[in-house]
């Protein structure tokens, strides 16, 4: 039987990244065959060479058995391979009808557009796929999930026998998943193939044929889906070629606690999430992409409202309704993006330690003290080690890590004595990320509470001594650091949905 | 307070674009009806046509600017090039003396071929829109004083050319209604543009473009193409101005322009066109230019001061930029 799609020896290359290491992947008609990998793995980038949205810089693609180029999304149109991005790609301001067929508008003369025939076509897809739908109404009208059958109607209008799906179900509800799945079940009784990206080990299980495993851009391995248990998969996912590294846990029983969250609610993004964390201790947060981590600190922080919940200070409760109230406690976040949130790219190193301290530096009429601010930014640029000519370099021209310290100074000079670091070492070469690790464990010994959010678990491992994994706006659990915990272990509790995590906590309590 | 504004909102929610051109429609009604109570030569056929007759210039410029405003993108440039265009004509007609066709295609080529290259600014030199027409903007005032030497270009070799914007099409049918050319022109083009809007592929790309540009091209459309398309043909629009105002005024004056583009901008923004691109109606933007007419128009009638007629429009802008504002708000919230 010939093959819908066989990619192989695929290689990407990004500035600075080399996404794709050799890739390869096939589809047979009639199948859904699961793409999986951790996040970076190289899973959607693979895809986005399939659909024609980057050109890979080696390798073969062949559909149906035939060698393709394929150029642009139109190509890929052309061939019959459809897809559904993970961020939908829908026009709001426009009706069903008008998204569906957008660029191939059925016409009259002069450019005149025939909207009857768009509707009825619109309306002719929807039939077949045996969903009620009102190609009238403006997208921005719909939820999430119609959104969603929005874009699938779109990709069966070319006709497509391939269809990529990443992370489908990533915004829908139980029932609306499975109205999903029909869909899937009844398309590949009719021949299309199916790639499935997700995260959710459940859904593969009861959706896909085979299973795909990607590792940092490079293929792993195929296997049947039926008869692997998730821990093979979840071992291919994560490797186990990782050196261990010992973590030196100190002995906090003694230690006070200096932040304390119960019951943090916020939507669908957070769910009832209770935990603490100690002076001294860095609370490692672990989890895959959309888990809810990074949308725990910002509510911490009070910069996204929340709906629910108590934050205590040192044992006191304290009412944080925005990032001024945080700060006035204590809590420093030190954001994903420094970029966008950290900093102020073009001023001047002094300047930006000082930032958030500008109140401790001016005299009675707003004048700075500018020498005592250059004694501060010369102190901090000592104790942190921060490689800068002077005080007075633009912030831009320095690196990733440097960057990073001068938020880490920002901070501490705003006397925060718990920091949430979210993806500290995001950008950051090698070298300079292990001197970040060890000025924060040096922060950590000095008595500052420290919160880490990664999407590397061998990061996680390496700093935290505890460490808390979280799936779906959920607190999964909480682990030991250090060698008691294996990569496997994390990973279980990250994909743990709420059906299969009762079971898990059942089975923890006979062992 | 509270119960009303959740009111307000919840009735904003499924059509807030149709709420806004509602809204502008009301507020037209009501300064129509405020005016012709204040002064009783507000509503003389005379004055009503004098209305219309200010309106067809900044109104035609709307037009162009709505296009592109719709698209997410700003043009700056409608102004300048408006009097850009009118100084061609004047070179081509008056300098060169050619017959009035070859002057009017002049004008709307050199206008679509200024937008052509707005468009090929914004779209293949990936120069934010604000700033590629600011530059366009100033080239063009510049040119248009360096073409004329400054002076202005007189018609005077073209006895018929006064007649496109102040003869009456309609006045020699239906004597009793002596409607000038230049308000036919505009409501013309509105119905052109509007049909363009509304039932061609060029309009549908304008708001796909304004909603979602990238999952445009992720469709295949050719997104850079229909840009420069939509630039140019706003443009054109732009070159027809160009003609009513060289007509009206009977000469080409190469120092006019520069503020046209805002007026421009606020009559598309009063008439409920979003400024983050994807909504907005030819409709609503020729009720924004007739609300900035009647205002001013109703202001001098009353005999407030110039000074003031200024500062009013100014408060209408902010206001309805604000509505615009809410209205965003609301969508997101």
């Amino acid at each position: 039987m010939t093959h819908l799609v066989e990619m192989t020896g695929i290689e990407k290359h990004f500035p600075g990244v080399h996404a794709l290491r050799a890739a390869q992947f096939d589809l047979a008609p009639g199948e859904v065959h699961a793409l999986m990998g951790e996040n970076g793995a190289g899973k959607s980038t693979l895809m986005k060479v399939l659909s024609g949205i980057y050109q890979p810089d080696g390798g073969a693609v062949h559909v149906m058995g035939q060698p393709v180029t394929i150029h642009g999304p139109r190509a890929a149109q052309a061939l019959g391979i459809g897809i559904i991005h993970q961020e939908l790609a829908l026009m709001n301001d426009l009706t069903v009808a008008q998204n569906i067929f957008i660029g191939r508008e059925p016409r009259r003369s002069f450019g005149r557009l025939d909207e009857a025939r768009l509707n009825a076509d619109a309306e002719a897809i929807f039939r077949q796929m045996n969903v009620g739908m009102d190609v009238r109404a403006e997208v921005r009208s719909l939820s999430v999930a119609r959104q969603q059958m929005v874009e699938i109607a779109k990709a069966l209008s070319f006709r497509s026998r391939i269809l990529i799906m990443d992370e489908p179900t990533a915004a829908l509800n139980d029932a609306e998943t499975n109205e999903l799945f029909a869909i899937i079940r009844r398309l590949r009784s009719e021949g299309v193939g199916v790639v499935y990206i997700s995260h959710k080990m459940d859904e593969i299980r009861r959706i896909s044929d085979r299973v795909t495993v990607m590792r940092d851009g490079a293929y792993v391995g195929t296997v049947h889906a039926a008869d692997t248990p998730i821990e093979t998969i979840i071992g291919m996912m994560v490797g186990r070629d990782l050196e261990t590294v010992h973590v030196d846990i100190p002995d906090l029983g003694a230690a006070p606690v200096a932040l304390e969250v119960r019951g943090l609610c916020r939507g669908r993004a957070i769910r009832d999430v209770s935990f603490s964390v100690k002076q001294g201790e860095i609370l490692g947060f672990a989890g895959l992409m959309g888990a809810g981590r990074t949308e725990v600190a910002r509510a911490i922080f009070g910069a996204d409202p929340r709906e629910g919940g108590e934050i205590r200070v040192h044992g006191k409760p304290v009412a944080i309704r925005s990032p001024r109230d945080a700060v006035a406690a204590g809590i420093g976040y030190l954001s994903e993006d420094r970029k966008h949130f950290g900093l102020a790219l073009g001023l001047d190193v002094r300047a930006n330690i000082g930032m958030t301290s500008l109140e401790r530096f001016r005299s009675a009429l707003g004048v700075l003290d500018e020498p005592a601010l250059e004694r501060t930014a010369k102190n901090y640029i000592g104790t942190l080690a921060i490689r800068t000519p002077s005080d007075r370099q633009e912030v831009r021209l320095l690196s990733g890590g440097n960057q990073q310290k001068i938020v880490i100074a920002k901070w501490l000079l705003r006397d925060c004595d718990i920091l949430i670091f979210d993806e500290p070492t995001r950008g950051i070469d090698v070298g300079a990320k292990a001197e970040i690790y060890r000025l924060m464990q040096s922060l950590a010994a000095e008595g500052k509470a420290i919160i880490v959010i990664s999407s590397e678990l061998p990061e996680v491992l390496r700093l935290s001594h505890r460490i808390a994994v979280m799936c779906e706006g959920r607190l999964t659990g909480i682990l030991p650091g250090g060698a008691a915990t294996r990569q496997e272990d994390i990973m279980h509790l990250a994909t743990l949905r709420p059906e299969t995590a009762r079971m898990a906590t059942t089975k923890d309590a006979i062992q | 307070m509270t119960s009303v504004s959740a009111a307000v909102s919840a009735a904003a929610k499924p059509a807030s674009g149709a709420q806004q051109k509602l809204l502008a429609f009301a507020s037209l009604i009501v300064l129509l009806v405020f005016f012709s109570v204040a002064s009783p030569n507000f509503l003389q056929t005379s004055n009503i046509l004098a209305i219309l007759q200010a309106t067809s210039v900044n109104g035609v410029l709307a037009i162009a600017a709505t296009l592109v405003i719709i698209t997410g993108g700003i043009d700056l440039s409608v102004g300048t090039l408006m009097t850009f265009c009118a100084v061609i004509a004047g070179v081509v007609l008056t300098y060169w003396g050619m017959p009035l066709p070859l002057g009017i295609l002049a004008a709307i080529g050199t206008g679509a071929a200024c937008g052509f290259i707005s468009g090929s600014l914004v779209a293949k030199m990936k120069i934010p829109p604000f700033i590629a027409t600011l530059g366009m903007m100033l080239i063009l005032k510049g040119l248009s004083l360096v073409i004329s030497g400054t002076k202005p270009i007189y018609f005077n070799d073209t006895p018929s050319f006064p007649e496109i914007s102040t003869g009456s099409l309609i006045g020699q049918i239906v004597p009793a209604v002596p409607v000038p050319n230049g308000v036919l022109i505009l409501f013309v083009l509105a119905l052109v543009i509007g049909y363009v809007l509304n039932r061609t592929v060029l309009g549908r790309y304008c708001f796909a473009l304004g909603s979602n540009e990238e999952a445009v091209r992720l469709s295949g459309v050719n997104t850079d193409a229909w840009k420069i398309a939509i630039y140019a043909l706003a443009g054109g629009i732009c070159g027809i101005a160009g003609l009513i105002i060289a007509s009206r005024l009977n000469s080409a004056q190469p120092a006019l322009g520069l503020g046209y583009e805002l007026d421009a901008i606020a009559a598309v923004v009063i008439g409920g066109t979003s400024l983050a691109g994807g909504r907005g109606s030819i409709l609503g933007t020729m009720i924004g230019a007739l609300i900035m007419a009647v205002l001013l128009n109703g202001l001098r009638i009353m005999s407030v001061a110039q000074e003031w007629q200024t500062v009013v429009t100014g408060l209408i802008i902010i206001a309805a930029v604000y509505a615009d504002m809410l209205r965003r708000r609301r969508a997101a919230g």
